[in-house]
């Protein structure tokens, strides 16, 4: 499911360029808009389409396999901390829309200072355990969560 | 010298009938080369066929008075003030580049057509606009192509590297606006005077020649775009695109509970996010 860029929408930005982890999001140098140059190595991670300021960048499915019609959008809105997505079945029918938070903090802030944390002492080295992994797994509240221990169930088959 | 109009000087050289045609000839070529473009890209085709998709998928139907104020705002902020640019110094290069060429060309017709020999002299401040017009383009225009061209600014090509097809429609401006101050600045200097005047004439010429090559027709169907882009998020379509939520709404919290579980019930500002940094794409 490759991406592609509305050109109507992109003014040229260079946002999705420069986020592209396979370097496929190009400049047209004739129309100076972004294009998709090799969607065959598009691995629609989605990181262009949430990036563009424009709304411009949408992802299609090959015709072989993807259901005609459907529709799955996205826009991640930074201020406000969430990203929202639409999910529009072919059918015409089922139109589902999604927000979720995707930062609780202000962007930028809080970040780990490594270098004033104390270094590790040579049994949190010879440890199995990662750097700060009780904290950060939440095991110091008791133990690991699990479903049961968040009063969740376990449910077959697809659940949308 | 900038009070005066320099195509009365020129019509001991040049009959003013001919500037007059001159005039006319450009005029046409950029219609003729706006309907070749058009149907050549089918932009009216997709334009007006993404515009019955979007209808389809209406919540709500606009009527006349709301699309009437719906062109109203695209012509005072996308047209009038390019507010569809993110970035501010290109949104104000394109300002001084858009405005410069309208006074530019206005002042230009109105030199040829009505006060086209000292017979006829014209009031200072025309010729003065013509001047300031040409300032402005060349103002915007070089600080397009020195600094904010996304090739010099992005992908690390040198300021002096021409990109044929793509540079044609700003080469076009800055060497009309350049070349019509140097004539203006050097009448009487004889033959370096006329040298710059052949030069305008040439870039002039390129200018409305290549429509159809260049990005010239942009400034007809960029309203247009930007016109559908306002219909589709008052109308309910929107393009298939979530809809803009406010998170401190408490309908959209009740809808969503992770936002109050992770956020709280008024979620701050965040900040700009990757966009704290400009793209630099090599």
């Amino acid at each position: 499911m490759p991406t592609f860029v509305y050109m109507t929408r992109c003014d040229g930005c260079g946002y999705c360029v420069d986020i592209c982890p396979s370097d496929i999001m190009h400049i047209d140098k004739v129309t100076r808009r972004a294009y998709n140059i090799e969607p065959n190595m598009c691995w629609e991670c989605y990181s262009c389409v949430k990036a563009c300021p424009q709304d411009a960048i949408d992802v299609r499915g090959y015709a072989d396999f993807a259901p005609l019609g459907h529709s799955v959008r996205v826009r991640r809105d930074e201020e406000k901390g969430v990203i929202a997505w639409r999910i529009k079945f072919r059918n015409g029918e089922k139109d589902m829309e999604l927000l979720a938070p995707i930062t609780t903090k202000p962007w930028g802030k809080h970040i780990p200072q490594l270098s004033d944390v104390p270094a590790p002492t040579q049994m949190m080295r010879d440890s199995q355990l990662l750097f700060n992994e009780p904290k950060y797994i939440r095991m110091d509240e008791g133990a690991l969560h699990t479903l049961e221990s968040n009063g969740l169930v376990m449910k077959e088959g697809v659940v949308y | 010298m900038i009070a005066s109009n320099p195509f009365a000087e020129l019509a001991a050289v040049i009959p003013p009938t001919a500037m007059q045609a001159y005039v006319v000839l450009m005029f046409l070529l950029v219609v003729a080369g706006t309907i070749l473009d058009m149907l050549h890209k089918k932009s009216a085709q997709y334009f007006f066929e993404n515009a019955r998709k979007a209808r389809k998928n209406a919540t709500r139907t606009l009527g006349t008075g709301e699309k009437g104020a719906l062109a109203l705002k695209t012509v005072a902020k996308e047209v009038l003030t390019s507010g569809e640019f993110n970035n501010p110094k290109r949104r104000i290069s394109h300002l001084f580049t858009m405005y410069g060429f309208i006074i530019f060309v206005v002042t230009t017709a109105i030199l040829i057509f009505a006060y086209p020999t000292p017979d006829y002299p014209a009031p200072t401040v025309v010729p003065l606009l013509w001047h300031l017009g040409a300032a402005m383009l060349c103002l915007g225009g070089y600080w397009f192509w020195f600094s904010i061209r996304v090739d010099v600014a992005s992908e690390g090509v040198k300021w002096y590297q021409l990109n044929g097809r793509g540079d044609l429609f700003i080469v076009g401006l800055l060497g009309m606006a350049t070349f019509a101050l140097l004539w203006s600045f050097s009448m009487g200097a004889g033959a370096l005077n006329m040298l710059f005047f052949v030069l305008f004439v040439a870039f002039t010429t390129l200018l409305f020649g290549s429509v159809y090559w260049s990005k010239f027709a942009h400034m007809f169907f960029k309203p247009a775009a930007a016109f559908q882009k306002r219909v589709i998020k008052a109308d309910g379509s929107r393009e298939n695109m979530p809809a803009i939520y406010d998170v401190s709404d408490p309908e959209v919290q009740a809808r969503f509970p992770d936002i109050p579980a992770y956020m709280g019930a008024n979620p701050p500002n965040m900040g700009l996010g990757i966009k704290r940094e400009a793209p630099n794409h090599f």
